[in-house]
């Protein structure tokens, strides 16, 4: 009976609202934050669905020419536009046609030949032995060529039909006739999973080493000092490739855990500030009182009343940790040769641009800038948001 | 003041000797027996075991440790394991070539964003201002790779202002004909970022009650924003240039690498890539060193713009 009552008067009570729907509330007044929180949910969705292959799963296959330009629909593909990028077209579109016509069967051999030349004059910094061949017997293409048509063929006709000719390459395609949409969107993929990725274990690291320092002082906190010291002594950059060098091994797990074991103390700095100004407050003491644990104390009291800084750190760390698997990549230290990353795109885009295909740099660039500058605005907003003092 | 410097100085010590635990447990634990890595590259049987008995390999860690420090404290890592050169040479001949871009770069950067950041501090709000951030914020996230491929291409390949890459013999002609496209890229790129902070910081102070008293006493607001805003912004100011110090020797080291720059930065790369350990380890070992005086350089700095700070 008594209880009833009880349970009345208290949803007779309104709610404050708590510190969560506040900054909610302030985030979606702020027109910026909602635009850019559109644009990181976007990349989001477009990195999942291709993690789980809804997208960009085919990224790997020919899908057309070597260094197709970049077209929307099949009419704008005309052959003098093709010339002038360099690229080998096997002539006039066939009416609406072609859309689904085999690839090889569209290719004159002698053609491909003389392009091919065509295309080792206008770069002769390429040569492998592979195009000494080609120099010494002009019909070695041609037999390759017409080899790889045999095998086709003989393999079963159907995986000839399946190689159809992509209409639609708004970035065009790359070295291997790539579409270069579905290999920046594999590439949001890896890099935005290893921003991610890293940025938790980051934070997880210097949180759980900042509360520790923090909450307990003393020897702890030297020792844990010491430690940080250690870390941001060494210039960022150079830890990281010193790390990759001793490791010598590529992966994505590896990326992860070097740039998350690195870049944590900054996040270690601040956690041990707010557990320093929080652990001697009145309801940490009153938990004490009742016999709450050090452990429950530390995560249970205090992290949820400093979880908007950590959150904070966390999304800015994503941003930085992007941008350094991007470098790492390129450099060649980060992910293996068969992933695809913003970083290993651009490395490639590095050649191709002199020969004057840009669209493989276009479209890394301009993926990656859109979502840096989203998460960097949206990053702002929520420290705006969560702690309105700061403004 | 001296007991000051001898006492930081002293406090280096462990933090130096973290470095080196760090360092040697990544290099010796992790890395391991170098046999395996050098197996490839070093044809000569004789040499590696020359390489393992330096680093006494066969010997405990404790006693491996100590070679280390020996090593750190006499500057003597011994020689390349790709090249044969001796360490201390590699960062003699390799330092000029990286300070010969980053001294001019952080001076030419220093002057600019403080005077692009006193600009739209002065204007804070307006239109300038946003736009000003704006394009800071855009400029920010486009990586660093992207302007070192697109100003090579242009500006050196296609128009030809710049030699594409390369380096040459004389000071001058260094300093004006190979350094000047990596000095300007590396400019590009670190001034939004550092017009952004300083903003900040001297957005602090504009507001403060001694801006007004100095400009009701008519002082003229050249004066008031070069002399009394400036000199008060300074302390965080200098806190970024001392952090940046460092970071020169070894923080150019992409425009170094695309540009054929023989530094320090592009030496590190190229250890990276050939698991040079040794060379490797004496960078990190030194810049770290390197870090921590430039840390003390700029709480000495701190005493000197502002005299009410207490060194303690």
């Amino acid at each position: 009976m008594n209880a009833v009552t009880a349970n009345q008067v208290q949803m007779n009570i309104e709610r404050s609202p708590g510190l969560w729907s506040l900054a909610w509330k302030r985030l979606l007044g702020d027109k910026v934050a909602v635009v850019s929180m559109v644009v990181v949910i976007f990349f989001l969705l477009l990195s999942l669905a291709s993690l789980v292959g809804l997208i960009a799963k085919d990224w790997n296959k020919e899908v057309a020419v070597n260094y197709a330009p970049p077209t929307l629909f099949k009419d704008s593909h005309k052959p003098s536009a093709d010339l002038k990028a360099g690229a080998v077209d096997a002539g006039p579109a066939v009416d609406g046609a072609a859309e689904r016509v085999p690839l090889v069967n569209e290719r004159d051999p002698l053609r491909e030949v003389i392009n091919e030349l065509k295309t080792q004059l206008g770069q002769p910094t390429v040569a492998t032995a592979d195009s000494g061949l080609k120099i010494v017997d002009p019909l070695a293409d041609v037999m390759t060529e017409l080899r790889k048509q045999l095998g086709r063929t003989g393999d079963g006709s159907a995986k000839v039909v399946e190689e159809k000719r992509l209409d639609f390459l708004p970035f065009g395609a790359d070295k291997w006739g790539r579409d270069v949409l579905s290999k920046v969107i594999q590439g949001s993929e890896t890099s935005i999973l290893v921003g991610f990725a890293a940025a938790i274990v980051a934070t997880i690291f210097g949180t759980l080493l900042g509360a520790l320092a923090g909450y307990f002082g003393g020897k702890t906190d030297d020792a844990l000092n010491w430690f940080y010291s250690i870390f941001s002594s060494i210039p960022y950059i150079l830890l990281v490739l010193a790390i990759a060098a001793v490791l010598n091994k590529k992966g994505v797990l590896t990326v992860v855990l070097i740039l998350g074991f690195t870049g944590w103390t900054s996040i270690f700095r601040l956690v041990r500030a707010e557990y320093m100004k929080h652990k001697a407050r009145d309801y940490v003491r009153a938990a004490n009182a009742i016999g709450a644990s050090h452990t429950r104390r530390m995560f249970v009291h205090i992290f949820p009343n400093i979880s908007h800084v950590v959150l904070v750190q966390l999304s800015l760390h994503v941003v930085l940790f992007i941008k350094s698997e991007v470098i790492l990549s390129f450099l060649g230290f980060g992910v293996p040769v068969d992933t695809v990353s913003w970083g290993s795109m651009l490395n490639e885009s590095q050649n191709e641009l002199i020969l004057g295909y840009w669209w493989q740099l276009a479209a890394a660039t301009a993926f990656m800038a859109v979502l840096v500058t989203a998460f960097s605005l949206f990053t702002d907003a929520l420290r705006d948001a969560l702690d309105p003092k700061l403004k | 003041m001296l007991a000051y410097i001898a006492r930081r100085l002293w406090q280096i010590i462990p933090t130096m000797l973290g470095v080196i635990l760090l360092i040697f447990f990544l290099f010796s634990v992790v890395g391991g027996d170098p046999a395996y890595l050098l197996a490839g590259k070093i044809s000569n049987p004789e040499q590696i075991a020359n390489i393992r008995k330096q680093l006494g390999i066969d010997e405990p860690y404790w006693m491996q440790l100590l070679i280390f420090i020996k090593q750190v404290v006499t500057f003597d890592f011994g020689s390349s394991w790709s090249t044969n050169e001796v360490v201390s040479q590699i960062f003699a001949t390799r330092l000029p070539a990286s300070l010969m871009i980053g001294i001019p770069l952080l001076i030419l950067e220093t002057i600019i964003a403080i005077t692009i950041a006193l600009a739209v501090a002065y204007v804070r709000g307006s239109f300038t201002d946003r736009a000003a951030m704006v394009t800071c914020t855009m400029a920010q996230s486009v990586s660093i790779l992207v302007y070192i491929i697109v100003f090579q291409y242009v500006l050196a390949y296609k128009w030809g202002l710049f030699p594409v890459q390369g380096w040459g013999n004389g000071f001058f002609e260094n300093l004006f004909k190979f350094a000047a496209l990596p000095i300007l890229i590396a400019l590009v790129v670190s001034l939004a970022p550092n017009i952004r902070l300083y903003r900040t910081f001297l957005l602090d102070e504009v507001n403060q009650d001694y801006v007004r008293t100095a400009r009701a006493k008519g002082l003229s607001e050249n004066r008031v924003m070069f002399v009394h805003v400036l000199r008060n912004a300074s302390i965080p100011i200098i806190t970024n240039l001392m952090i940046q110090l460092p970071g020169l020797l070894v923080g150019l080291f992409l425009i170094e690498r695309f540009f054929s720059v023989p530094g320090i930065g592009r030496e590190v790369i190229l250890a990276v890539e050939r698991s040079d350990f040794p060379v490797i380890k004496a960078v990190t070992v030194y810049v770290a060193l390197a870090t921590m005086l430039a840390n003390l350089a700029a709480d000495l700095l701190y005493k000197a713009v502002d005299p009410r700070v207490e060194l303690k």
